[in-house]
């Protein structure tokens, strides 16, 4: 994998995006245009699929970097996290240190904490030197854990270093590129969110959904995708508990794909409607009466955004 | 920073201060360092696209979704004209204010708005809520004693007593093993890196092992509470517990809702008691108004639940159940409320009433979904609500049976 040049400006940073078919809106694209350039955490907010975690997947290939994952959860811990040290590799060392009779017992102490029996989670991984440039290092939903994970990011994100006791500071000779995301299941720690460049990836107009629909669904012709995306534009302005994604647009599109849909229609829309709406009370608010109106006026949407 | 201020193309590095000192004054923490990202990231960007430079001073001067709506307003009036915004200062602040207030049909935006608008830092809007502090204080009611008397009957000063009390007073919510791990005498599972390390500096002998064991933390806990007409009395004295227990451990978080809901968490966890409830008392429109409990708890499933009540939270509903208008939606938000939660606690005051017997709509529509129902209205079962908490485990039990039995059984058993 060979590292890419950092894009120059907004436009090369959209460019580069579209060409892995992630469409952008200007104001990302000017966020992640930042971080690469400012060298700072991006921190990615919004509900659950709007692409966050994706963008950090297509930094990583468009810039031919190595993509570094951790996933959060509650509980998440340094051993995990950061690092481990190889206990069973540790234990026979000192079987062997025995059965050569002479022990230094000052010197075996910090023979087994050495470096070569240290096992790399993924922050360490991020932090230590690559054979290409320094990788993507995607913190994904840090709002599933909790605040004492937090605050020790605090140090990892500052200074792109981490602390081993037994060995010392461990700092990136070039630091990773950080992107964090999170669903807003809690309210991350101001201390965080002021060392990143902070974003709210909203839902997309329907222009910017409607295209990355045909890139990622090939196979609806014009006239599915286009009422897909007004049908889900008009979704999400109503009161629903939880507004579909982009995810979810894509999903519903390349069900009604499978069912050889060529455009919308009621049945196929009240049979597929889970692949849109997550929620019992959210699929009931959508009644046949309703779910007739959205298409009708859909499909008057979706010739004008043909068009 | 002089050079990057001298590399900005002419006055602008002044004006991008200019505009951050605004963005200050309306509340948004905008810091030194701030600035001076702001600085590197417009020389990064460029100003050929007015866009690219808003995206660019938006993605380091806010970090809340909240900060947008307001960001926005500034940034479309600073840019247009600083001078014309300089005057308008004073007068955009109110008028946003009223416009969120007003339009109900698209509050989610507005709301956010004026949330924002209220944690304000200017010293106008800080002298303007002391004011409104003496008019809390002094509207308690005019009549009488502590212990066992109501709130309702109290004098100025006794009143002054029982917050003394109650300041002390704390909510031992059981503590609940999570996921992470202590160094222990008799643990659950080995210690490797310490029990290594032992054997390391004995140099291979025999050594005991070194334990862990789960850590234990106090569940977060959500507070609703009422503060409708029908509760003014109790909900003003509960305000001082609720500042009392948060500051008194980390995630605690509460909302008042009357006829809308409000967040007054930030406030609230300012440690000096008066200034907390004068800002509250700013920040919240609907006192000892109306009630509409299902409205402002549909409210809140949809745009607070899933960031509340994560990690096993517990809420406390604090209310009389005496809403205007009880629609169909009260028992259905009622039920999603304690299906995404923990443990669901009502208080009610009107529990002090032996007689008191289910009888309003709102109340039967609520009952069947809460797991404890228990009285609030005098000191003595505040405290007594921290000594339940302390000696039972906060499990739900896992048939649900009519709460209301179990609550009037402990209101006996309490009385």
């Amino acid at each position: 994998m060979s590292a890419a040049a950092l894009p120059t400006d907004v436009d090369a940073v959209v460019a580069l995006l579209e060409q892995h078919d992630y469409i952008a809106d200007r104001r990302l694209a000017t966020s992640v245009f930042l971080a690469l350039k400012m060298g700072r955490p991006l921190f990615l907010e919004g509900e659950a699929g709007v692409g966050k975690t994706e963008i950090a997947k297509v930094l990583a290939v468009a810039l031919g970097r190595e993509l570094v994952r951790l996933q959060c959860y509650e509980g998440l811990d340094t051993a995990s996290a950061v690092y481990e040290w190889n206990y069973p590799r540790q234990m026979i060392e000192i079987r062997l240190a025995e059965a050569q009779g002479s022990v230094d017992r000052d010197a075996l102490a910090t023979d087994i904490f050495a470096e070569r029996f240290l096992i790399r989670r993924p922050i360490l991984q991020a932090l230590s030197a690559h054979a290409g440039a320094a990788p993507v290092l995607l913190i994904d939903e840090l709002d599933r854990t909790d605040e004492p994970f937090e605050a020790y990011l605090l140090e990892v994100l500052a200074e792109y270093q981490v602390t081993i006791p037994e060995l010392g500071a461990i700092k990136a000779s070039s630091p990773p590129i950080v992107v964090i995301t999170s669903n807003r299941t809690r309210e991350i720690h101001d201390a965080i969110k002021r060392r990143c460049l902070y974003h709210w990836v909203d839902y997309p107009n329907a222009g910017r959904e409607l295209a990355i629909g045909r890139r990622k669904v090939p196979g609806a012709g014009a006239k599915l995708s286009g009422e897909v995306v007004a049908f889900t534009q008009r979704l999400r302005a109503m009161d629903l508990f939880k507004a579909p994604g982009i995810a979810e647009t894509l999903d519903w599109a390349e069900a009604l794909v499978a069912l050889d849909r060529i455009a919308l229609d009621p049945e196929a829309v009240a049979s597929t409607l889970g692949a849109l709406l997550k929620y019992q009370d959210d699929i009931g608010a959508v009644t046949p009466e309703i779910a007739a109106q959205l298409i009708a006026e859909a499909r008057v949407e979706a010739t004008e955004l043909g068009s | 920073m002089t050079s990057i201020a001298r590399a900005g193309p002419g006055r602008l590095a002044e004006n991008i201060l200019h505009f951050a000192r605004v963005l200050r004054a309306a509340g948004l923490p905008v810091g030194p360092a701030k600035v001076i990202a702001a600085l590197e990231a417009v020389q990064a960007v460029g100003v050929e696209h007015r866009e690219d430079f808003r995206a660019a001073l938006q993605s380091v001067l806010i970090e809340r979704h909240e900060h947008q709506a307001l960001f926005d307003q500034a940034f479309e009036l600073f840019w247009r004209n600083p001078r014309l915004l300089e005057r308008m200062m004073q007068l955009l602040l109110p008028k946003v204010y009223t416009r969120a207030s007003r339009s109900d049909a698209e509050a989610a935006l507005p709301a956010r708005l004026a949330e924002a608008l209220a944690a304000p830092q200017s010293p106008e809007r800080e002298m303007e809520t002391q004011e409104v502090s003496v008019d809390a204080l002094f509207t308690f009611s005019p009549r009488e004693v502590l212990q066992s008397r109501d709130f309702e009957t109290m004098t100025a000063t006794e009143l002054s007593e029982v917050r003394a009390m109650i300041a002390r007073l704390r909510l031992p919510l059981p503590e609940r093993p999570v996921r992470r791990t202590v160094a222990a005498r008799r643990g659950t599972t080995v210690d490797l890196r310490a029990s290594l390390r032992a054997m390391a500096s004995s140099g291979g002998a025999v050594v005991p092992l070194a334990w862990r064991q789960r850590r234990r933390r106090r569940p977060p806990l959500v507070v609703l509470c009422d503060i409708s007409g029908s509760m003014d009395r109790y909900s003003r004295m509960l305000l001082f517990f609720l500042h009392a227990i948060t500051n008194d451990r980390d995630r605690v978080h509460t909302l008042l809702f009357g006829t809308r809901l409000t967040n007054i968490t930030r406030h609230l966890r300012r440690r000096d008691v008066d200034v907390a409830v004068a800002r509250v008392a700013a920040a919240v429109s609907d006192w000892a108004g109306g009630t509409r409990i299902g409205a402002c708890l549909a409210e809140f499933n949809r745009r607070w639940s899933r960031r509340l009540l994560g990690q096993g939270a517990v809420v406390l509903l604090i209310s009389d159940g005496l809403d205007s208008d009880v629609g169909e939606g009260l028992s259905l938000e009622m039920e999603r409320l304690s299906k995404s939660c923990r443990r669901l606690i009502w208080l009610n005051p009107l529990l002090r009433y032996d007689k008191f017997e289910a009888r309003p709509a709102g109340i039967r529509a609520m009952l069947p979904y809460v797991d404890e129902f228990l009285p609030v209205h005098n000191l003595e079962s505040l405290k007594q609500l921290a000594a339940r908490f302390a000696e039972r485990p906060a499990r739900r039990s896992t048939g649900r049976g009519p709460a209301f039995e179990r609550g009037a059984r402990s209101h006996v058993l309490a009385a």
